[in-house]
């Protein structure tokens, strides 16, 4: 039963539904262990957006303001990509490496693991 | 058995009704906080008409606990003389 | 007969179930459409019985004496300039949440208990419901008019009911009963009379409360207070539908169990907001949020519990994932509106050293651990003139709609995350219960209004957060916004007690 309602065969309308965001892709993006952001941001993003520009572009402006922020290795990075280990290609799209409309992009960065340790 | 609980505002006529409560419950606990008074006892609270009218020194309707009542937790059954709050467990 | 007065129990029988009547030419099924849908089988309405045997005639004579009581310290606040006299400018926020988050719920239970009052086929059902629909009305007009006077000193509280449904916090009490007013009408009863009242009203208007009390705020204690005893009466009735229920047909058990399940964590999460008020937004300190959670949650809870298991009904699994959050829900909630303090309606601020030493002592195994290296860091940033603000919108959870915040409890450090796939799409959880809520329907969930997403679909008032925040939310930038440090309200309230020591001076000189 997909709901429970007084008219049979009931379909709600999909509110977040990729074509209502004008050719963009939600993509969340996570750094574990430092909650100083206080949860993972949701962005806006070209489907066929090169995960380079994820790390040059949108990282800096999400996560730089933390003090570890400038210290990231990124090719000692951790990813999870919707709760499985992942490697990005940074030259392939989001969409063309399975990125897919509301996706969560997690990072670890062994090592820094947020202020004092303390995972923030 | 868990703690049924009655919680009024701390105010003149409350008094009576916790002096009353207190006589009737005599195991029952009181807890003056901020503004209110809350009192929880083991499985069962009742709150007496007659007792509560002799604190008063006047007639006094159980229902007329509503005006100074805060909370309460238990199940509650109500009559022209008494409130009482139970837990079956 | 006699002309003595009539005993409760004939007042009630006559006063409620003599006003039923017979339907001679209409089907009981046309008449109540509503009430078979949700699969809950009732065999027999009059064994339904309210345990107040409370009826109209009582009903008026008590709340007028409510009423009196409410207005004479309404007054009295207002004359003797009470504003000036709560415990610091910062406390007057929690009120600001309290007008923009809570005080339109009042208004949407007094619409969802007028509905559902007209469902039910028991005639002590409908007048249970009737009050509770009147009881609302009184509660939402009480709330606005104490909270009129704070809005003459203090900014943030013009627009409360154009915020409660566009500003992204206020869209999870929203939702919340959005949710219950869309169910069915006995999911409705559950939703509010079980969940509402049970669980978050208990916890708002009493340890909130009686804190509010203590940080001079006579005003709202006795709004509190005064709707709390109406709310004694819902709770009761909340209690009393879910027995009816489970007594009249066996069926109903595992729907009731279900519904049990999801409302109790759909209040929990609202209690987010309730959680930090109580640890960060009252000045002078009561008893902490987990304390308060310990009487009026766990005890209560498994008060309740114990007592529903002769019917079959447990306590839902999520409690312990409720019950392991206690330790960390109030900073994260904190967290959360300290980031995006740009963005809310209210001011948010950095807890005092003195504060957080109260907070280490009330939370000994997760505060200095987890929360108190991250307002160190914010300190610092705010002593370089750098006040730390999330430049990015959150990710929001599809069912509770609140930022992802919460952590996983094995690891306090981590992001609880879940993931449904339904119909070629991803939806996103905080979790267990808000992924489970979902799950179950999904096509009611599809439809959540996610805050964030409907500003990037360019539904809130443009592409720039100036026009959304000052557009579309009508947050007036700069001023009812950022942090308290800085603030008008900051301002006026130095100013005012400057003036006091002014004054004294005076005295003293002459």
């Amino acid at each position: 039963m997909p709901v429970a309602a007084i008219v049979d065969n009931y379909r709600g309308e999909r509110l977040d539904a990729l074509a209502n965001f004008h050719g963009n892709q939600i993509l969340y993006l996570g750094w574990d262990h430092h909650l100083m952001f206080c949860s993972p941001v949701a962005l806006p993003v070209p489907p066929d957006m090169p995960f380079g520009k994820v790390i040059g572009e949108l990282m800096p402006g999400a996560f730089s303001l933390h003090p570890e922020f400038g210290q990231i290795d990124w090719s000692g990075v951790v990813w999870h990509l919707n709760g499985e280990p992942f490697t990005p290609d940074m030259d392939k799209g989001l969409a063309e490496q399975g990125i897919d409309h509301k996706s969560i992009v997690r990072f670890a960065t062994p090592g820094l693991d947020g202020i004092g340790g303390s995972g923030s | 058995m868990s703690k049924v609980y009655i919680a009024l505002q701390d105010n003149e006529e409350s008094h009576y009704i916790v002096e009353a409560i207190e006589e009737d419950n005599p195991d029952a606990t009181v807890i003056y906080q901020p503004a209110m008074i809350r009192i929880e006892n083991e499985g069962f609270l009742a709150i007496k008409r007659e007792t509560v009218e002799e604190k008063m020194g006047r007639d006094w309707e159980v229902q007329a606990l509503h005006v100074n009542l805060i909370t309460l937790g238990g199940n509650v059954d109500e009559d022209d003389d008494q409130l009482t709050l139970t837990w079956n467990q | 007969m006699t002309a003595r007065k009539l005993n409760l129990k004939d007042k009630y029988r006559l006063l409620t179930r003599d006003l039923e009547w017979e339907y001679s030419y209409r089907d009981y099924e046309e008449i109540f459409k509503q009430e078979s849908f949700e699969g809950i089988k009732i065999t027999d309405w009059s064994k339904w019985e309210d345990p107040f045997r409370l009826t109209m005639d009582a009903y008026w004579k008590y709340q007028a004496e409510k009423e009196k009581k409410l207005y004479a310290i309404f007054d009295a606040f207002a004359q003797n300039n009470g504003q000036q006299n709560v415990a610091d400018a910062r406390y007057v926020n929690a009120i600001k949440l309290f007008l923009t988050g809570v005080s339109p719920l009042e208004y949407q239970a007094y619409n969802g208990f007028a509905h559902v009052g007209r469902q039910f086929g028991g005639v002590g059902a409908r007048v249970a419901c009737q009050m509770q629909s009147l009881d609302e009305l009184r509660h939402v007009q009480t709330q606005i008019h104490a909270m009129s006077h704070y809005n003459k000193h203090f900014d943030g509280f013009q627009d409360f009911s154009h915020m409660h449904d566009r500003v992204w916090y206020l869209s999870v009490p929203k939702s919340f009963f959005d949710d219950a007013r869309s169910a069915g009408p006995f999911e409705f009863m559950v939703a509010i009379g079980f969940s509402f009242e049970y669980v978050l009203t208990n916890l708002l208007f009493v340890p909130f409360m009686s804190g509010a009390a203590y940080n001079g705020d006579m005003a709202t204690v006795t709004f509190g207070f005064s709707a709390q005893s109406d709310e004694a009466r819902h709770m009761t009735l909340g209690l009393e539908i879910i027995k009816f229920m489970l007594e009249q047909h066996e069926d109903n058990v595992p729907i009731v169990q279900r519904w049990i399940n999801k409302w109790l964590w759909r209040g929990y999460r609202v209690l987010t907001l309730v959680a930090m008020m109580m640890d960060y937004m009252l000045p002078n300190k009561v008893m902490s949020w987990q304390e308060s959670f310990e009487v009026y949650f766990e005890e209560a809870a498994s008060a309740l519990f114990k007592d529903l298991a002769r019917y079959g009904i447990k306590m839902p699994d999520y409690a312990a994932t409720a019950i392991a959050e206690k330790e960390h829900l109030s900073h994260q909630a904190w967290s959360i509106f300290y980031n995006y303090g740009h963005a809310a309606a209210f001011h948010t601020w950095l807890p005092t050293e003195e504060e957080m030493d109260w907070l280490s002592e009330k939370y000994p195994n997760t505060f200095d651990k987890y929360y108190r290296p991250r307002y160190e860091q914010w300190r610092r940033m705010e002593e370089a003139g750098e006040r730390y603000y999330n430049p990015t919108l959150p990710m929001l959870c599809q069912t509770c709609q609140i930022p992802m915040g919460f952590t996983d409890m094995d690891d306090p450090t981590l992001v609880s995350y879940r993931q449904s796939e339904y119909d070629g799409d991803r939806y996103n959880f905080c979790s267990d219960g808000c992924k489970d809520i979902f799950d179950f329907e999904p096509e009611k969930y599809v439809q959540s209004w996610l805050p964030v997403h409907q500003i990037y679909q360019g539904h809130c008032g443009g592409a720039e957060m100036e026009d959304v925040l000052g557009g579309y939310y009508r947050i007036n930038l700069g001023t009812d916004n950022l942090d308290y440090k800085g603030s008008p309200d900051e301002a006026r309230w130095n100013d005012w007690h400057g003036l006091e020591t002014a004054e004294e001076k005076l005295k003293k000189a002459s």
